[in-house]
């Protein structure tokens, strides 16, 4: 935990104290003593509130289901067991859970990357290309961001089953790629370039597919990653839709596959709770190795909003 | 970096050659294409498929799906249908869900941006402590809560009990109690979020501002009140359209908290339209009813932008 302290310093955090670095220390030395343990005692407090829970979930899933039914509730397994996650993971089980992280990592993994492809060459022809009709396009792909998504729910749910991609990864990978958020945020960053670069490289003869694949692209890797982890944690957290066009045990995403859990005849915490620590590790893993990307992201997306 | 050498000796031919057209006029197309298939594909043509959908009494089961007209919207408003009242229930759930759990979603993550905008040791672990629970998504979240407010093996209760408080309350079973869990887990869910989007826009605001109040004796409270929120307005106002939207489109946590319970109350606008539509598989009435939904929050922000532009002027 202390590499998150340490190595998070991200621009924003550099860049507000650096310029606030003067009213801050003359706070700091105004602020009195009960104020400063009264400041702690509410962070503590919080980092309690919000790390509980986590814990929680770790602990119930190393129980078995009658410890973890057992009044009064402990913190430690009485005693430690992997039978749930043995259950989940076994060979022939009904809720396959590797499975669903499979499925899970490769429907994210494919989805982003069609997201990253499609929205970075549709937003450099919005940023830097002159063609008739480029404002009307723009501007209605912009619109679509604000539209609620169940709009699309009924009519996608009857396209997706008309293309035979009811039940199939299919469906998760590719109609969220029409999404307009990535080619918004990338067009934004596109703009920011300096144009002398691309205008050397128009005198070398480059063509634009070079210009856009050598220059621009390189250049553009914080926003283009940014866009991945956001895409990925997006695609992999997504509930709604998994929950009603993929129906069969072995096709589940993890979301999917925790409703599944939630609702079966007889409920197991500890299996449950298991399959929820599987779901989690992984995004948690990609935030604290990519939290300048996804902090970055939304506070970007937020001021430009 | 030999291309930054070039443009400086000679940067008026640059900008001549840049005007030249190296690329057919179909090139910026050949570029939106790919995506262009997608966004037609599944957000355009969906849009305009849904509404069709919706003038007609549309079951993608039965051979026939014929046309009613306006009827799947009117029905909607006649007295006495069965789909009108549970579609009005289902907003209103919605709209209790929204009441309450975005004051303290606009409000409580302030606080936190203020808090964590401090100078002080540890300050990006905090930042991302508060933070991590959104990054887990509702499924997580959902099962994890549904344990937790568990009315008779829920930690909550438990340590209620510990306090001398009553700790048989029916958290996902009962209203108003289970509106207090949705709400609560939603709020711990994406407080981090709306956090780091002010936190963000404080870090906009002049420190100079505040030197300036500071010289002029204000206090806490009037800094707060004339330097802070003036400079905040337009986040404040995009964190609270955000989660307006957001709220609207509550599912997860009634999907897996109280599954509607208790008698549907806490059932949602989304909740009943995909029950409708993708589980009793009466497409055309839940299309309308997301139209209807569609339009309600269309308003609705419309009318934020409003109030916000008069409170401007």
């Amino acid at each position: 935990m202390t590499t998150l302290a340490q190595g998070g310093s991200d621009s924003t955090t550099e860049r507000g104290t650096a310029r606030s670095g003067r009213v801050q220390v003359s706070k700091t030395h105004r602020r009195s003593l009960p104020a400063q343990i009264g400041f702690w005692a509410l962070m503590a407090l919080l980092v309690v509130i919000f790390i509980a829970p986590l814990l929680w979930m770790l602990v119930t899933s190393f129980k078995t289901n009658e410890d973890a039914t057992r009044i009064p509730l402990s913190w430690l397994p009485r005693p430690w067991d992997v039978s749930a996650y043995r259950t989940l993971f076994g060979a022939g089980s009904a809720n396959p859970v590797l499975r669903w992280f499979f499925n899970s990592l490769v429907a994210a993994a494919a989805n982003s990357a069609l997201i990253v492809a499609v929205d970075a060459a549709a937003a450099y022809a919005l940023a830097r290309m002159d063609f008739p009709g480029k404002r009307v396009i723009f501007g209605g792909v912009v619109a679509t961001i604000f539209l609620p998504i169940f709009v699309f729910l009924i009519p996608n749910y009857l396209i997706v089953s008309k293309l035979g991609w009811l039940d199939s990864l299919w469906a998760i990978i590719v109609p969220s790629a029409g999404g307009a958020f990535g080619v918004f945020f990338l067009r934004q960053f596109f703009s920011t370039l300096p144009r002398e670069l691309e205008e050397a490289a128009i005198i070398d003869g480059a063509n634009q597919w070079r210009i856009f694949t050598r220059i621009v692209l390189p250049l553009s890797k914080p926003a283009l990653s940014t866009l991945a982890v956001l895409s990925f944690l997006t695609n992999w957290n997504d509930f709604l839709w998994p929950v009603f066009v993929l129906f069969s045990p072995d096709k589940l995403t993890l979301p999917a596959g925790l409703a599944k859990l939630q609702n079966a005849a007889s409920v197991n915490y500890p299996i449950i709770m298991a399959g929820a620590v599987v779901a989690s590790v992984p995004v948690i893993l990609l935030f604290i190795i990519a939290q300048r990307q996804v902090i970055e992201g939304i506070s970007r997306s937020g001021l430009k909003g | 970096m030999t291309t930054s050498t070039v443009v400086r000796a000679t940067p008026r031919v640059s900008r001549r050659a840049g005007r030249v057209r190296r690329s057919g006029p179909a090139t910026p197309y050949l570029f939106l294409a790919p995506y262009g298939v997608l966004f037609v594909g599944f957000i355009l043509l969906p849009a305009i498929y849904g509404l069709w959908i919706s003038l007609h009494d549309y079951d993608y089961l039965l051979p026939h799906q014929p046309w009613v007209g306006l009827r799947n919207y009117t029905d909607l408003f006649k007295s006495g249908s069965r789909d009108g009242a549970d579609f009005w229930r289902s907003i209103r759930a919605t709209v209790i869900f929204t009441v309450f759990s975005v004051p303290l979603l606009v409000t409580i993550p302030l606080g936190i941006a203020m808090l964590l905008n401090r100078k002080f040791p540890g300050r990006t672990f905090f930042r991302a402590v508060f933070f991590t629970p959104y990054v887990l998504g509702v499924a997580v979240v959902g099962v994890l809560f549904r344990f937790l407010l568990d009315p008779t093996i829920g930690l909550l209760n438990f340590y209620l009990g510990k306090l001398g408080l009553p700790d048989q309350t029916p958290w996902t079973t009962q209203v108003p109690w289970a509106w207090v869990g949705l709400v609560g887990m939603t709020v711990w869910w994406t407080l981090g979020f709306n956090a780091i989007i002010y936190l963000a826009g404080l870090q906009e605001i002049s420190p100079e501002l505040y030197e300036a109040a500071e010289v002029d004796g204000a206090t806490a409270w009037q800094k707060f009140r004339n330097v802070t929120l003036p400079g905040l307005r337009p986040v404040l106002l995009f964190v609270m359209t955000l989660t307006i939207l957001a709220s609207a489109n509550m599912f997860g946590q009634s999907w897996l908290v109280t599954k509607g319970a208790p008698d549907n109350a806490t059932r949602t606008a989304i909740f009943y339209i995909s029950q409708v539509g993708l589980q009793q598989y009466r497409q055309g009435v839940a299309a309308a009813m997301s139209y209807v939904v569609a339009i309600i929050l269309i308003c609705v922000s419309l009318l934020m932008f409003r109030l916000f532009r008069q409170r401007d002027v």
